[in-house]
């Protein structure tokens, strides 16, 4: 298995903000995007996720192999902890939801409603939500909003699991977790340069 | 996406006021009515059809903006777009969660809230009949203006004005199916189209939502 | 060069600089004479009299507010796929210009049917259908003018407008329906076309093409103003990236 990106150019509004990008990922192997707000590793996840479409190139993967963890952690307030995972799992055609109960110690929240947690639990459940979809590619953007130290580390074990059982993992986050098997991605120089738009209505030769 | 239907259903009893609004809704559209036209009987006989369709339609339409939108800002659509659904079957799960705690109800209600207008009797079986073949079609073209709408910050008024003039085939032989019936003449034609109508609209238009999805999903 | 070529903005600009002092002057010439022969230089009708000249509005704008709809269908299939950008910006720039061409046919025919029927208003199949295009204009519009940014806007109006269409050609079908289920088929006959005699129908056909020149000029004036004003926000947004 491999997750590869060629060429790509992600737009945001009327402006393309990434331009000529490429990665080639394997088992096992992570990448953790760097660069400032507004560089555009969020735009980068979506795109990679398939929820925007490239601008030019195109992002490689296994089908149905994706999952992504954005901003927000799709939780429903008025299910329980459990009946969210069950949820996710059903959607993904996997029943067990034990082990995403037991890595995030969330088994005595297990019938509390999700929206009488904090937000680290919630984030907590949030990240629970990618083991239960027992996909091989993670895409996660600032996966350790409101965790404190010791879920943090929980969370580097969770993805260092992954990437042993031979997972692939892209992270938005400005958290060192320590993996050794991921590599620093920064993506400030694929931002596209301000002559480089890709709108037609930029165009210099305009009358 | 039997889970997405069941979870939909579960929300919608827990948060409460799913089914009642509406219904709730419904009842007074109907009560106004007489307020609005005079208490006389015969006239309120005359367009008993009408106003319940009417009003079952108006029903169904305010809570149409909550199929997407609660999803789209708790990031649920964003996972369900990346799950192994298609966008299509999820459009076809809403819809009929939708019309499950709304069209539903608002079906087995009309048919008492007949009574209040003085329907002929000839005419309960029917307002029935072609609520329950029609409002299916109601939900579905709702769920597709939801999805249009989805990434709008106000987009309730706007939705009902996209969604209502493609409410108009439904309506007009959905309440035909009724009054000719009212009038001693034979219904089937216009309550044959309605049916084709919902069957219609269930096989074409969770294909355009799920494009409008996806636009606002970027 | 192929046609497609043109749908670049740039060029759109270029090509369009050129034909619009044309343009503005056929739709002048054509309007002019054609309105002109049509109130002043034909005879007054046996039965209906002098109103019988208001179907030189009427009927080209009647013409024009359905195809207009037509027109914008075709672009919004032309921008969904092969992502043109003027294609996307004339349908916005038309849907205005329907829905007044609707408009001016409910009101000039509100106008000729005081007289000719004795109402102002009849629920007749083609009214009612007129009245629901206008509905269908409405809708489109603030659909447009709803959405923030350009190319989103573009997409989800395009959807609309291709379910809209499909929505709007049952609602005629269903109003001819419901109407005559109501009057038994008694409802009053528009098909003014067969009693058109040769003395009218010169002048109007003139006047139709004149209304087609005038939608071309001003659809293309109000797609060079979107395109401007695109422009003027991609720069902006541009200068706020730095």
């Amino acid at each position: 298995m491999q997750f590869e990106a060629r060429n790509l150019s992600c737009r945001r509004g009327d402006l393309r903000v990434l331009s000529g990008l490429s990665f080639t990922l394997g088992p096992g192997q992570a990448l953790i995007l760097r660069g400032p707000n507004g560089s555009g590793k969020t735009t980068l996840l979506r795109t990679l996720a398939g929820l925007a479409r490239p601008e030019t190139g195109e992002v490689i993967a296994p089908e149905d192999s994706i999952a992504y963890a954005g901003h927000a952690d799709g939780l429903k307030g008025q299910l329980t902890v459990a009946e969210n995972l069950t949820f996710w799992a059903d959607v993904f055609g996997h029943a067990g939801i034990d082990n995403a109960m037991d890595t995030f110690d969330l088994r005595p929240l297990a019938t509390r409603q999700a929206q009488n947690l904090s937000a680290g639990q919630k984030r907590r459940l949030g990240l629970a939500r990618m083991l239960v979809t027992a996909r091989a590619i993670w895409l996660m953007d600032e996966p350790t909003v409101s965790l404190d130290r010791a879920n943090v580390k929980v969370f580097a074990g969770m993805i260092e699991a992954h990437l042993a059982a031979g997972g692939i993992a892209v992270l938005a986050t400005h958290i060192d977790l320590g993996l050794p098997a991921a590599a620093e991605f920064d993506i400030a120089p694929y931002r596209a340069r301000p002559d480089d738009t890709g709108n037609p209505f930029l165009d210099e030769a305009f009358a | 996406m039997i889970a997405l239907l069941r979870r939909d259903l579960a929300l919608a009893l827990r948060s409460g006021g799913g089914f009642g609004l509406s219904l709730a809704f419904f009842l007074i559209v109907v009560m106004f009515v007489p307020f609005g036209v005079g208490p006389d009987s015969t006239t309120l006989a005359l367009i008993a059809p009408g106003i319940l369709w009417i009003g079952a339609l108006l029903a169904c339409l305010l809570s149409l903006d909550r199929i997407f939108q609660l999803d789209y800002e708790d990031g649920s659509l964003d996972l369900l777009a990346t799950s192994p659904l298609p966008l299509e079957g999820i459009v076809v799960m809403k819809a009929l969660a939708h019309w499950l705690t709304t069209g539903l109800p608002l079906t087995l209600a009309a048919p008492l809230l007949g009574f209040l207008l003085n329907l002929p009797d000839a005419a309960y079986l029917w307002v029935f009949l072609s609520l329950l073949v029609g409002t299916p079609a109601l939900s579905c073209l709702g769920a597709f203006g939801a999805a249009i709408t989805v990434g709008l910050k106000r987009g309730g008024l706007l939705l009902s004005l996209l969604v209502l003039p493609l409410y108009i085939p439904t309506l007009i032989f959905g309440a035909q199916s009724v009054v000719l019936v009212v009038r001693g003449l034979d219904n089937q034609t216009a309550f044959v189209i309605l049916a084709a109508i919902s069957l219609f609209t269930f096989a074409l238009v969770p294909f355009a939502a799920a494009r409008a999805l996806k636009v606002n999903l970027k | 060069m192929s046609l497609w070529e043109y749908a670049n903005p740039t060029r759109f600009m270029r090509l369009t600089d050129r034909v619009l002092p044309a343009l503005v002057v056929l739709t002048g010439i054509f309007m002019l004479v054609g309105l002109i022969w049509g109130f002043f230089f034909t005879p007054d009708d046996y039965k209906q009299g002098s109103t019988v000249k208001i179907i030189f509005l009427h009927v080209p704008s009647a013409m024009m507010a359905i195809n207009i709809w037509a027109m914008m269908l075709v672009t919004s299939l032309v921008w969904l796929i092969r992502r043109h950008h003027v294609s996307a910006l004339a349908a916005k720039a038309a849907a205005p210009i329907g829905l007044t061409m609707t408009l001016i046919a409910l009101i000039t025919g509100a106008i000729w049917g005081q007289p000719m029927w004795g109402t102002y208003w009849e629920w007749d199949p083609r009214l009612t259908s007129f009245m629901i295009l206008f509905v269908f204009y409405l809708g489109y519009i603030a659909l447009w003018a709803a959405i923030e940014d350009p190319d989103t806007a573009g997409d989800l109006t395009a959807i609309l407008c291709l379910v809209g269409s499909v929505f709007a050609i049952l609602s005629r079908y269903a109003v001819n329906f419901w109407n005559q289920g109501l009057h038994q088929g008694a409802s009053l006959s528009l098909d003014r076309e067969e009693h058109v005699a040769d003395v009218f129908s010169t002048p109007l056909y003139v006047c139709i093409i004149g209304f087609i020149l005038f939608f071309v000029t001003l659809v293309v004036l109000r797609t060079r103003t979107e395109i401007r004003a695109r422009r003027a926000s991609a720069l902006m947004a541009r200068e706020r990236q730095g």
